[in-house]
């Protein structure tokens, strides 16, 4: 195939403590730690992989969100990638919008393969691959851990609750990652000067898609719960002796 | 009646998945609402017959045909979409058929999708978590338009019996692609109870060490009829098969009993447990985590304490 296109979202640091502004507006983003979403650097492994193989040609990242996100898009592009395009949009993208945004790219770039990532750490939503593929009337196979490309079509292994499916999709299609797709490499200092080289255009958002998309308004945004801390027990015979109490036993 | 509720039933083509009746409860919470449940298999009888019997709801609607084998979200999300017409709501649960199947569904529909569900606040607003867990959102879906959601089975308890609601048989005209194929399944741990509904479970992290060890803790599990699950580090070294990932990523679950035993406690593990009743948590290194979480916690070495826990609930 000549082209893949992955999508990667930034997202905060998965290891930051994440917490919630004291006037319930949202979560402190300032001087906090952002990354790659890591199922997208998944996904990102995958493409490149592909065509290391020699079964595609030109692996193209696209991010959907403001300026900023070029430092992840450079890292992209160190990690192997060949082509980057920054969607720029200051104000924050649901599923439905970068959908549609990268239906836009889509219909532009022609890709026989979209990969994604299953989920964005941030907002948690595991809604915009398949939300893609619906709009672009194509197969999806979500949750993958293993891809195998044949002849025009892709036999996926995809994690579901009750273990392990494979499906069968016709190319072109929507793939989203799962943690255990494979295990994505570490960009190498040489890497990181020659992607400076790489191309990287800068799209704004409203030349791109059509419509905004409806939203989900954001009313508040709350601490969550927190669970009592408990006892430390001595022993097994205690452990034991306090979970019959409890009538656990 | 100003709320009609459409709820995609999850399945296996012969026993309704309990996601199903949680989903339920979850309509439930909506002012004034009709229930109805959508069964959409190659042959529906039985499933449809258990999802007429659960509380709440007021009908069946048993869509069979070829295709509906298999859950391809491809081939479901078109149906679900024409069924969908007259409601105000579409719902299926936060398991992975419904994370793979909802998302489908609203696209189609032109509408924003509100996943995982933990509360309803009102018929368009409703709680959900982010970033792991350490944050709520309180979200409004737009007024003018059906509301598609997955919910959190986790938050809700699954609705009783004693219902009696009539099935109605719908034949669908609707156009369904053929670039989607279902191929194989194949279960990583069937003959234990299930994760999702078990109402106690042991779960192995990175401190087991292999596959073989993972098996001190099926012998412990069977003796209580608990589920077993896994951390992800744990699934990524091969010491567990995938379905038994519990958190952020994997399954979120609420069992009255949760015994962690050499996890630390990242926060990724922490939002898949945070609505167990009690937590148990066996760790060498009393600074992990886990223990900040955990209601009863013992500081030790597995190897040791899991052979004792066993043997004295053997000998109860
Ligand atoms: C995108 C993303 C998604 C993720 N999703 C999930 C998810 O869904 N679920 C999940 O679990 N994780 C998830 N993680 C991973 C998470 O961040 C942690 O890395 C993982 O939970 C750690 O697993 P663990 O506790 O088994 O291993 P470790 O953190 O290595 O902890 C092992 C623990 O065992 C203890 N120990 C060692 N030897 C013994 C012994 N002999 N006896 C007793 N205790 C012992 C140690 O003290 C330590 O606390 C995710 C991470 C990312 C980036
Ligand atoms: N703003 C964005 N820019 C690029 N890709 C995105 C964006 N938002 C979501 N994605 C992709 O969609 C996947 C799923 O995101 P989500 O549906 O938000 O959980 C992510 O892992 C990314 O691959």
């Amino acid at each position: 195939m000549s082209r893949i296109l992955v999508c990667i979202k930034r997202v905060v640091d998965f290891n930051v403590r994440v917490r919630v502004r004291p006037d319930g507006s949202g979560v402190i983003t300032e001087g906090v730690k952002m990354s790659i979403n890591p199922f997208d650097e998944i996904a990102l492994e995958e493409a490149l992989r592909i065509k290391e193989r020699g079964l595609a040609q030109e692996v193209l990242v696209a991010c959907i969100g403001p300026t900023d996100c070029q430092q992840q898009l450079r890292t992209a592009l160190a990690m192997g990638a060949d082509r980057a395009i920054l969607v720029q949009s200051d104000t924050p993208v649901q599923p439905l919008g970068a959908a549609r945004a990268i239906l836009a790219l889509v219909n532009r770039e022609q890709p026989q393969l979209v990969i994604l990532g299953k989920q964005a750490i941030d907002d948690d939503n595991n809604q915009t691959g398949q939300m893609l593929a619906a709009l672009w009337g194509r197969p999806q196979a979500t949750f993958a851990s293993r891809v195998e490309l044949k002849d025009g079509k892709a036999l996926v292994t995809r994690e579901v609750d009750a273990g392990l499916e494979t499906i069968e999709v016709d190319l072109p299609a929507v793939i989203t990652t799962d943690l255990r797709l494979n295990e994505p490499r570490y960009v190498k200092l040489p890497e990181i000067m020659k992607a400076k080289k790489k191309p990287l255009d800068t799209l704004p958002l409203t030349q791109l898609a059509t419509a905004a998309a409806p939203q989900l308004r954001v009313l508040r945004t709350d601490p969550p719960a927190q669970r009592q801390k408990g006892v430390m027990v001595k022993d097994v015979g205690e452990l034991v002796a306090a979970l019959k109490k409890k009538g656990l036993l | 009646m100003s709320n009609r509720v459409l709820i995609v039933a999850e399945h296996d083509g012969a026993k309704l998945n309990p996601s199903t009746a949680k989903c339920v409860t979850c309509a439930r919470a909506l002012p004034q609402t009709e229930i109805v449940v959508a069964v959409l298999a190659a042959d529906g009888g039985a499933v449809s017959a258990q999802a007429a019997a659960l509380a709440g709801v007021a009908r069946v609607l048993r869509v069979d045909h070829a295709v509906n084998a298999h859950a391809l979200a491809a081939t479901w999300a078109p149906q679900v979409t024409s069924l969908a017409q007259g409601y105000t709501h579409v719902f299926g649960p936060s398991t992975t058929f419904g994370k793979d199947l909802m998302p489908r569904v609203a696209a189609l529909l032109g509408v924003p999708q509100v996943s995982d569900v933990m509360a309803v606040e009102g018929a368009h607003k409703f709680r959900r978590p982010v970033y792991a867990g350490n944050a709520i959102l309180t979200v409004e879906a737009p007024a003018e338009s059906v509301v598609v959601a997955t919910v959190r089975t986790a938050s809700f308890e699954a609705a009783g019996q004693g219902g009696t609601a009539p099935i109605e048989t719908v034949g669908l005209n609707v156009e369904l692609p053929s670039h989607t194929r279902f191929v194989s399944v194949s279960a990583g741990s069937t003959d234990r109870p299930d994760l999702q509904t078990a109402s106690r479970v042991i779960s192995g992290g990175r401190a087991l060490g292999s596959a073989e060890n993972f098996k001190l803790l099926y012998d412990l599990a069977a003796k209580l009829g608990a589920a077993v699950g896994a951390s992800r580090a744990a699934v990524d070294a091969g010491y567990a098969p995938n379905d038994m990932q519990v958190g952020q990523t994997g399954k979120i679950i609420a069992p009255e009993l949760y015994i962690a035993v050499g996890i630390s406690g990242a926060i990724q593990h922490l939002t898949g447990i945070k609505d167990a009743r009690t937590i148990v948590a066996i760790n060498k290194d009393a600074e992990a985590p886990i223990f900040e979480v955990a209601d009863y916690g013992l500081v030790g070495d597995l190897f040791t304490i899991v052979p004792e826990l066993d043997k004295l609930i053997a000998a109860r």
